[in-house]
């Protein structure tokens, strides 16, 4: 009875009744979010959604300014032109070999590198510091620098390597396939980009790791000495099971950020030499091929073999609370 | 002491071990100074020779009075002085990441403080899939942008460049946001309401100067993506010299048979402006410490 009598009276109140702490969080809330998920709904998941209905279309670039919603079409055309074209499975090997080669090496020189320099030293700070560097600088800084070194007229790389290595001629590192090395095809442009990747990115596996290093209890390992286990004992038994879930997390994170490089591989060698990597495949049926329709089939492929990386992370993530 | 304490066998493992690894320590840190700063050592040399030097003798270094600056002045200047227009690129590139990071810290600032602090529906869902959103493609969302960008007329503005990097950053600054605001003890908050404080500034004079050092490295993280950006660049404003962003610019001179050392002078000339951004982030973090340390 006395319930429903204070119901009535907040009817009667009406709107003019202040909001509760509840409502009032519930509204403020929605209201403070609103801008970032206008753009993000704007510019990512619009964006995201009109890519598969892009890829069932026929569209040329040309065709854009004419295209009406009237236009729109079902077929699976383009995935068919994508998946028989020449070349899609050898980009598709090369992406999945680029990500996962770049993804061991940057994981493992960044733990390298942070096992080093745990123990402090003078002048460890500067050489944090200097570590650094390949993270920091712009890419097309770095590119445009490793290009030039590389460059086989006037590359520091190459003249070394006729001057004091031997080497008959130099080596077009950025546009050869392989050279033979002892009778084996060894890939040249393909290594190139791999080893910029790793340089570029062990400096963010080092970070990672080396906070995660200070965070290992000390007295685990101190115990471990005392019970007479030598370095690489306690390495193995006492610190890797502690960094198991960072190196995990490093890894995907890696791997899901190589497989869908575009801009470092492109820069060097802009997919010569056997780097056509499916991230450039993508650019060039966009801006060379003019097609739309093929370009969008790629993009979706690419997404559901990173869909499924995705679920993996956020499992992980959830796990480990990085 | 321990070596004569142990059993042999073991003595022998133990020191032969620390001995290698020692040795091997001191290679690794060389190599890896080394690898990670001498490209850029080697770009910095290579700015202040002359180009027919370059070629004739690549690996010298210049005498103390041979540095050459010229590259610099050939690199920034405009083209209708001669120069390759690094200046101007310099100066949309700063536009463009200023914007962006205003905008984006913005946006995030409030949404972070919301998904932090406020329980409202769907708050989950926003923590868990902006992570996603960051993780996901860019080359992927090239396409569908094109066209739709094209479709509106925004490509070939710098405000559509704007827009984009807004959308590609708002997700890792929410997420870094996040965590900053944490740390911020909700009893300060508590009593800011409590002298009448609203919701808004509760934020903007209470969170957000106790969590600066956090804003400011995110701002900087925003900054550095922003500058550094490449493919929405290259897709949009290709055609249109006067508006190249610095990625965009050098990567097309690049093509073009231009002089190494103007180049390198160039590609160095980009990176002063994230090194100044560190140090002065570098020195608001410090200061944020020492503020806290005060009212302590």
């Amino acid at each position: 009875m006395s319930g429903r009598r204070t119901g009535t009276a907040r009817a009667a109140v009406g709107s003019r009744r202040p909001r509760t702490r509840r409502e009032r969080e519930e509204l403020h809330g929605r209201l403070l979010v609103a801008p970032t998920l206008l753009v993000v709904g704007a510019v990512v998941l619009f964006p995201f959604l009109a890519g598969f209905v892009l890829s069932l279309q026929d569209m040329r670039l040309i065709d854009i300014r004419f295209f009406s919603l009237a236009d729109l079409e079902v077929s699976f055309d383009n995935f068919d032109r994508v998946l028989s074209s020449a070349g899609f499975w050898a980009a598709a090997r090369t992406t999945v070999v680029y990500a996962t080669v770049t993804t061991v090496g940057s994981v493992l020189s960044g733990l390298v590198v942070a096992l080093a320099l745990r123990r402090p030293f003078r002048g460890r700070g500067a050489v944090r510091g200097l570590l650094l560097v390949p993270y920091v600088l712009p890419v097309v800084a770095a590119t445009t620098i490793w290009t030039t070194l590389l460059n086989p007229q006037y590359g520091a790389v190459n003249e070394i390597g006729q001057r004091l290595l031997g080497w008959s001629a130099p080596i077009n590192f950025l546009s050869t396939y392989d050279i033979d090395i002892g009778g084996l095809p060894v890939p040249v442009a393909l290594t190139v980009v791999i080893v910029f990747e790793v340089w570029k990115s062990f400096p963010l596996a080092f970070l990672f790791i080396t906070a995660r290093l200070q965070a290992v209890p000390r007295d685990l390992e101190e115990a471990a000495v005392v019970d007479g286990a030598s370095p690489t004992q306690v390495f193995r038994h006492v610190l890797l099971p502690q960094l198991t879930g960072v190196l995990a997390l490093l890894g995907l994170l890696r791997f899901i950020w190589s497989f869908q490089n575009f801009t470092d591989v492109y820069l060097l060698t802009g997919g010569a030499g056997g780097t056509e990597v499916v991230a450039v495949r993508v650019y060039e049926e966009l801006v060379t091929r003019a097609n739309i329709g093929t370009a969008s089939a790629l993009g979706v492929l690419m997404t559901l073999a990173l869909a499924g990386l995705l679920v993996l992370y956020l499992r992980m993530a959830q796990k480990e609370r990085v | 002491m321990a070596e004569r304490r142990g059993g042999r066998l073991r003595l022998d493992r133990h020191t032969v071990e620390s001995r290698v690894l020692a040795a091997l320590r001191i290679v690794v840190i060389v190599g890896a100074v080394a690898a990670a700063a001498g490209p850029l050592l080697y770009g910095a040399v290579l700015s202040v020779r002359p180009f027919t030097e370059v070629i004739a003798s690549p690996l010298a270094l210049p005498g103390p009075g041979e540095v050459d600056l010229s590259s610099y002045g050939r690199a920034l200047a405009d083209e209708s002085a001669g120069g390759f227009g690094l200046a101007r690129f310099m100066r949309t590139s700063l536009m463009v990441s200023a914007w962006t990071v205003l905008l984006t810290v913005t946006c995030s600032v409030l949404g972070a403080y919301a998904a932090v602090r406020l329980r409202f529906f769907g708050r989950d869902t926003v923590n868990g899939f902006f992570l996603a959103v960051y993780l996901f493609p860019g080359i992927v969302l090239a396409v569908p942008l094109f066209v739709l960008f094209s479709r509106i007329g925004l490509t070939g503005s710098l405000v559509g460049l704007v827009v984009i990097y807004m959308a590609q950053t708002i997700p890792v600054s929410l997420y870094m946001l996040r965590g900053y605001f944490q740390a911020v003890p909700v009893s300060v908050e508590e009593a800011a309401e409590v002298d009448g404080c609203n919701r808004l500034q509760v934020i903007t004079r209470v969170v957000l100067p106790m969590a600066l050092p956090g804003v400011a490295a995110t701002g900087l993280y925003v900054f550095m993506i922003a500058w550094n950006e490449f493919l929405f660049a290259l897709l949009f404003l290709v055609d249109d010299r006067q508006r190249w962003t610095v990625s965009l610019g050098i990567a097309r001179l690049a093509d073009f048979a231009i002089p190494a050392p103007v180049l390198m002078a160039g590609s160095i000339a980009i990176t002063v402006p994230i090194v100044a951004g560190f140090l002065l982030a570098q020195r608001l973090l410090v200061s944020g410490l020492t503020a806290g340390a005060e009212k302590g």
